[in-house]
């Protein structure tokens, strides 16, 4: 008989990064499947260039670095996909691939690769995009079922019933518009145990319960603009989110109140992208407010007593 | 406090490679990040604090052994003033375009860490024509890493370099580049290039 002698662990799970990536990959189909519909072969195109580059950014980086290429485990598709669907369907491809590279080279593969990124790479190359081009990034929505409509403002400004809020039938970013298509993707990512629903459903109670009081419908704050893509697809991120119970509940907060905040009073239509990258910079700090007691652990006795 | 003559092209060269202020010693990064969002600003600001630098480790040198060792800051930051004032009013009548660019960057120079570093560590030390290749190799290697930024960030923010353009008029100026936010990257990236090939170049050499 021989006895193996090894270090824990020693049960291993199924899960591994490429598992949990093609995961949020499936999720995100019905995503992209809506923006193809609503907005025809430029949304598509604009999906497969940022995917595409991201790829390919990656891989090359590492080759570069003579690190080992990675590709395999899909995240960088992840980010790819997430970029894609979180533009105007018009955006030109150059700016895409500038955006991926962006957000693999400098925003993940500069601070230490898959796990060591500190802001969402798809979030910042959107602010990034958002900055360098204001006029691409906020204009050019009226393309394939909308391309006969007057200039439409987003649906945050323009108000547009809830019924065509829910399916989509409004103008917005590529990924951001059909609402079925994200609760479809956030069912089967809570269901094969992707991520968990605290965040999402957390971030959007606050937003709307905030909105409520600054009078705005409940209904419409959750369903207008990219809040609800952003909570399932973007809060959720596992390297940028706060790990224990405590700190993600404040994360999620603090995504729903910076999101209501500045759409109601700054100056841009939507808050999502600043909300959750702001949250991503706080997080590691809401890891560190101690709120559990640690077992054997009393609190200093008051000098005196 | 040795006075031995130290070899004058070698300090020169020094301020502009091993001990880039910008890039290897990180000092003045303030107005590095602030001002360099042209080409032509990036020079001035660098012309500027080469002048004070000439000049006041020139007279720092000087009056080294006259300044006591106690108040030596403050006297310093004296003599620093002096050439900050005599460049700023001759800029404000010759160069008023750039004066007004540079803006607060331009007084700001008293407190710019190059120059204090300057005088404390080199020109409060050493002779008065060592102190004078110091100032200006220093003050060479600020305003080429100035220029070299500013023409990064004038080309990809405006699509040209010396106000001169370049990239032609299809391109789409990337605004960021031209705000702090793409001082940071711009000075960031290049840091990290210049480390990575100076490392790659020690590791050459072992």
């Amino acid at each position: 008989m021989s006895l193996i002698l090894s270090s824990a662990p020693h049960v291993r799970s199924k899960d591994n990064t490429q598992r949990l990536m093609l995961n949020v990959i499936i999720a995100l189909l019905p995503c992209v499947a809506a923006g193809i519909w609503y907005f025809g072969w430029q949304a598509a195109l604009v999906v497969a260039v940022s995917t595409a580059s991201a790829v390919a950014a990656e891989f090359v980086w590492q080759k570069l670095a003579r690190q080992k290429v990675r590709v395999y485990d899909l995240s960088a598709v992840v980010t790819g996909l997430l970029l894609g669907l979180i533009v105007p369907p018009s955006a030109p491809w150059w700016m895409m691939v500038i955006g991926s590279v962006f957000a693999i080279v400098i925003v993940k593969q500069l601070f230490g690769g898959i796990g060591d990124n500190f802001l969402n790479p798809a979030l910042a190359a959107r602010a990034l995009l958002l900055a360098s081009w204001p006029a691409l990034m906020t204009s050019g929505y009226n393309l394939g079922k909308f391309a006969d409509a007057t200039s439409a403002a987003t649906p945050l400004l323009s108000g547009a019933s809830c019924m065509d809020l829910l399916l989509g039938n409004v103008t917005g970013s590529i990924g951001e518009t059909c609402k079925i298509a994200i609760l479809l993707g956030f069912a089967y990512l809570v269901l094969t145990h992707t991520i968990r629903w605290e965040i999402p459903v957390l971030a959007l109670a606050t937003a709307a319960l905030l909105g409520w009081i600054l009078g705005t419908d409940p209904l419409t704050t959750v369903l207008s603009g990219g809040l609800l893509f952003g909570a399932v697809f973007m809060a959720t991120d596992y390297v940028t989110s706060p790990m224990n119970w405590e700190a993600r509940a404040m994360y999620a907060v603090g995504v729903g109140v910076i999101t209501v905040l500045i759409r109601k009073y700054g100056s841009y239509p939507e808050g999502v992208t600043y909300a959750i990258l702001l949250m991503n910079i706080a997080g590691p700090l809401f890891d560190r407010i101690p709120v559990h007691r640690i077992y054997g652990h009393t609190k200093a006795k008051k000098e005196g007593k | 406090m040795s006075d031995k003559k130290p070899n004058v092209g070698k300090v020169f060269l020094n301020g502009i490679i091993n001990e880039n202020p910008t890039f290897r010693l990180v000092l003045g990064t303030c107005p590095t990040l602030a001002v360099t969002t042209s080409a032509i600003n990036g020079l001035g600001m660098g012309a500027a604090a080469t002048f004070v630098l000439l000049g006041s480790n020139v007279v720092i040198s000087a009056l080294r052994k006259v300044i006591p060792d106690k108040v030596r800051i403050p006297a310093f930051i004296v003599v620093i003033c002096m050439f900050v004032t005599i460049i700023q009013l001759v800029m404000q009548a010759f160069l008023p375009s750039l004066y007004e660019a540079l803006g607060i960057f331009l007084p700001l120079i008293v407190v710019n860490c190059i120059i204090l570093g300057r005088a404390e560590a080199f020109a409060s030390k050493n002779p008065v024509v060592a102190s004078a290749f110091d100032g200006l190799g220093m003050g060479v290697g600020f305003t080429l890493a100035l220029t070299l930024i500013g023409c990064i960030r004038e080309l990809l923010g405006n699509g040209s370099v010396f106000g001169i353009n370049i990239l032609g008029a299809s391109y789409q100026p990337m605004l960021l580049m031209i705000l702090p936010a793409g001082g940071f990257l711009v000075f960031g990236t290049l840091l990290g290039i210049i480390n990575a090939l100076t490392n790659r170049k020690k590791g050459d050499a072992k």
